[in-house]
């Protein structure tokens, strides 16, 4: 998920100069340090960093945790200006507020995607953290009366040598929140850092109450008469309710009420399984007239009608159409996308508490602006009323991320239709998530080919699918008919190719369809890295050295597939005993990732993938661990998806229901994974979604090198559907 | 309704519910062992994963009615030597990263390395892949368990 069209990520960037400023503009001084010091509260010097009495610093987080470390590594980034130690250090969820916590690439908004936690709050972050270093040394330099710059500051000691004084950040916690912030600070030369980039010093925040069932996810919220609701949603999107009976399930124990919501048949109860029960109770007969009736082969038929004719140009070098006319040798080939779900193990739930003037919600808010806005639009409050607590979420994927507020819509019409003063925690089931839609959408991709000596010469890639950014919040992301989100990957090669076009089409569609982990690059980075090695391959050039000759503008990507070639020890593709090896890399979200797949045949289900290495340049590397984790699950998550899942659609109705139908990769289907990360002093990038591209592409182009060929339609293994 | 007086991490529970509840919603709703998480509800994923007399079972298709006098443990009563193990090697090797899935993959390891000391690859594949990790955090469950099964050697 993403906001990254590069002129509009720079504009916003600059807008976001301006809401740093806001966000250290600090509440009229006298007034809130007299009062900080009357309660006790702890050092506030801006809007992410608390030191309390106890010496604990808490890092308020304005990114969500789902899995992929921003909990850790945004307090890393704290930590290290304050010099703090690590073990005094704490991350907390910040509330929802766009003023001090927006993502500073996505403009006045708050909300987390793109892969942008680290690389949008890592100047902010150092700079809150060094701020409060400055005034915590101030605050002892008045104490001690020396010089503040006699006083050093180590693993969360303040301390003057001469003098032989020392205290800790919680001992001078008071007197700093005295003094004024200081509007300029030095930051640390990264010669200097003890924490960012360092190896074995930084254990992951959230980890211990994972591993001991403490950890408190929206699924665990239980309050006094809080009410259980779950929905019954139309088998086709865009239908509607016509007729509901509804007594079957009033009389199960434990249901309190049944309501019709504009997404579905509401049932209201005091736990999870009379809820469950009650909803297959329901008799419900569904008005399809605007629903979408088409089923995935129509889709695709009617994709292909688009595909033959121009589409609105996204990307555009030479005369590609000129070339491939003269062209000696041209390859066709047609890839074929399905649907995807994101299908976190924690299906989407969330709890609200309406009492009629305020609202308070908590769950795992991954768009905190939008949702604060549609919570409240719905009961009739302002923005400032519904206050939102941001929780853990047991994954996400894109799935949280809805620019269009979708499960918060639900939930604010199930509080509205049974009233004020009534708590609830509303639940999605697995099935609810497979089949609710917001998927990765279908696409499929028309691309032509020519090589000549050696080389690859002419390329034209035409792309069709759905936007999910059309009529949406990001609506103006669109330029000239194209959706950045659509083509990311496709409109720009690493590749220098003389003619060069990538054209787009939008279908409508009634399936609605969402970001998934890693957006267009999903799709456009396995087209593009199988075509290029088919071509490449045609052209009688190893895959390795065949991608860096055309690399020579590209010198990060090149720089990471060297890296992965080394680690790998590449001597080609074929390796012998059963086994070939592919490659690919992909440039997603600013991170350079290249992978290398070693694969062999399989027995029947698919092929077996033994080992992946992996090379990842995300400018300076924060957290190595995390990244190296985010790799790892990357590959995983991709590697599923493209061998194994797909959402066909039959006349409308998604097929799969569940994970018995909707196959996810398990551990005897995971391989080997070896990460190295490229040394750099570029900007951090991301690293939850650019793991997951390569994978894809690496595998078939590995079992291209064992006689098959390259999957063109995905997944690889199809159940009879 | 109906009543059920069941053990769960050593202490008798008396609950009043539906006959069919699966004890899944039971440890959540009832008696608000959280922990134990769900994630499918047919027994695909292994989220709900507790013991029942120190086998793992999957608390989702396991109806209240059934349980009987079972001994259930859950996350939150785990404290054998193996559980301890499995656990440490868990944040050595810095498995979790959303960890919704992870008290199931914690419960079945735990009764993997109570069952068998010295657990092969294969073993793994065996007793593990019934527990869905969408994170996919798999590299680091078996390297974990790998290491918990050494700890318990020492």
């Amino acid at each position: 998920m993403t906001i990254h069209d590069t002129k509009l990520s720079r504009r916003t960037i600059l807008q976001g100069t301006a809401a740093l400023m806001v966000a250290f503009y600090l509440p009229k001084p006298g007034k809130a340090q007299a009062a900080a010091a009357a309660d006790g509260a702890p050092f506030a010097p801006n809007a992410f960093v608390r030191v309390a009495k106890d010496n604990t610093v808490t890092v308020l987080a304005k990114h969500i945790e789902m899995g992929q470390g921003p909990y850790t590594g945004l307090t890393t980034i704290v930590a290290e200006e304050l010099d703090a130690d690590w073990s005094q250090m704490r991350a907390e969820g910040a509330p929802a507020d766009n003023k001090l916590y927006n993502n500073l690439a996505f403009g006045p908004i708050q909300g987390t995607g793109g892969s942008t936690a680290i690389a949008n709050s890592y100047d902010q972050l150092r700079k809150a953290g060094a701020t409060a270093r400055v005034m915590l040394v101030q605050a002892a330099s008045g104490e001690w009366k020396v010089p503040a710059g006699e006083i050093t500051v180590a693993r969360g000691v303040v301390r003057h040598a001469k003098s032989g004084r020392q205290a800790t950040f919680g001992q001078l916690a008071e007197a700093a929140a005295k003094l004024p912030v200081p509007q300029n600070v030095t930051l640390k030369k990264p010669e200097d850092f003890t924490l960012i980039g360092k190896e074995g010093v930084i254990k992951r925040l959230d980890i211990p109450s994972k591993t001991n069932g403490t950890a408190q996810f929206t699924i665990d919220i239980h309050e006094p008469n809080m009410l259980t609701v779950v929905v019954a949603h139309p088998p086709r999107f865009g239908g509607k309710a016509a007729k509901v009976d509804d007594g079957e399930a009033r009389k199960i124990a434990g249901v309190v009420d049944i309501k019709t919501l504009p997404s579905g048949i509401a049932v209201y109860a005091t736990s999870m399984w009379p809820a469950i029960k009650a909803r297959e109770a329901l008799k419900i007969e569904w008005d399809d007239t605007s629903a979408e009736k088409r089923g995935t082969a129509q889709l695709l038929a009617d994709y292909r009608a688009m595909a033959a004719k121009p589409g609105a140009i996204a990307g555009k070098s030479g005369d590609a159409n000129a070339a491939l006319a003269k062209a000696g040798q041209v390859i066709e080939a047609e890839y074929v996308f399905p649907y995807l779900a994101h299908a976190p193990m924690e299906p989407l739930d969330a709890y609200l508490m309406w009492d009629g003037q305020q609202a308070h919600a908590r769950y795992g808010c991954q768009f905190q602006t939008v949702d604060q806005g549609t919570i409240a639009g719905i009961l009739g409050l302002k923005p400032e009323q519904v206050k939102i607590d941001m929780l853990l979420a047991g994954g996400s994927f894109g799935r949280r991320a809805q620019a269009n507020a979708q499960l918060v819509a639900e939930l604010a019409q199930a509080a509205k239709a049974i009233g004020p003063g009534k708590p609830i925690k509303l639940m999605w089931t697995r099935e609810d998530d497979i089949q609710g839609g917001y998927y990765r959408p279908m696409f499929l991709h028309r691309l032509r080919g020519a090589v000549a000596d050696g080389k690859i010469v002419a390329w034209s890639n035409t792309v069709v699918g759905q936007s999910f950014i059309a009529g949406s919040a990001f609506a103006a992301m669109i330029k000239d008919g194209v959706d950045p989100t659509m083509v990311e990957g496709s409109r720009e090669l690493l590749y220098d190719i003389a003619d060069f076009q990538c054209d787009v089409h939008t279908a409508d569609v009634g399936i609605p369809t969402l970001w998934w982990r890693s957006v267009g690059h999903t799709h456009t980075g396995y087209a593009v890295e199988t075509f290029v090695d088919e071509l490449l391959q045609a052209a009688g050039q190893d895959p390795v050295a065949g991608r860096l000759a055309m690399m020579e503008k590209n010198k990060r990507a090149a720089g990471a597939l060297r890296a992965v070639a080394e680690l790998a020890k590449w001597s080609g593709p074929d390796v012998g005993n059963g086994r070939a090896r592919g490659v690919a890399v992909v440039e997603s979200f600013g991170s350079f990732v290249a992978q290398i797949a070693e694969v062999s045949a399989g027995d029947g289900d698919g092929p077996r993938v033994h080992k992946v290495w992996c090379a990842v340049d995300c400018g300076v590397a924060v957290n190595p661990d995390i990244i190296r984790a985010q790799m790892e699950g990357g590959i995983g998550y991709g590697l599923g998806h493209v061998l194994f899942a797909e959402v066909p659609i039959d006349q409308g109705r998604p097929v799969p229901k569940n994970f018995d139908t909707y196959r996810s990769l398990r551990i005897n289907e995971m391989p080997e994974v070896e990460v190295t990360i490229v040394k750099s002093s570029e900007k951090p990038s991301g690293v939850g979604e650019p793991g997951v591209p390569p994978i894809g592409p690496a595998v078939a182009n590995a079992l291209a090198r064992l006689g098959q060929k390259r999957p063109r339609e995905l997944p690889f293994v199809r159940a009879a559907v | 309704m109906a009543e059920y007086s069941i053990s769960v991490n050593g202490q008798t529970h008396r609950v009043d519910v539906l006959p069919d509840t699966p004890l899944l919603w039971v440890l959540r709703d009832e008696l608000k062992f959280t922990g134990t998480k769900f994630g499918c509800g047919i027994a695909q994923c292994g989220a709900c994963t507790v013991h029942i007399d120190g086998q793992p079972a999957r608390s989702c298709q396991t109806a209240i009615s059934d349980v009987g006098d079972g001994k259930i443990t859950t996350i939150e009563g785990v404290g054998s030597k193996e559980a301890k193990a499995v656990q440490a090697a868990w944040i050595a090797h810095q498995v979790p990263q959303c960890g919704y899935c992870q008290s199931g993959q914690i419960m079945s390891a735990v009764a993997l390395l109570t069952d068998n000391k010295k657990p092969t690859d294969k073993d793994i594949d065996d007793a593990m892949s019934g527990n869905l990790c969408r994170c996919a955090t798999y590299v680091r469950i078996r390297a974990a368990i790998h290491d918990a099964a050494k700890s318990l050697e020492g």
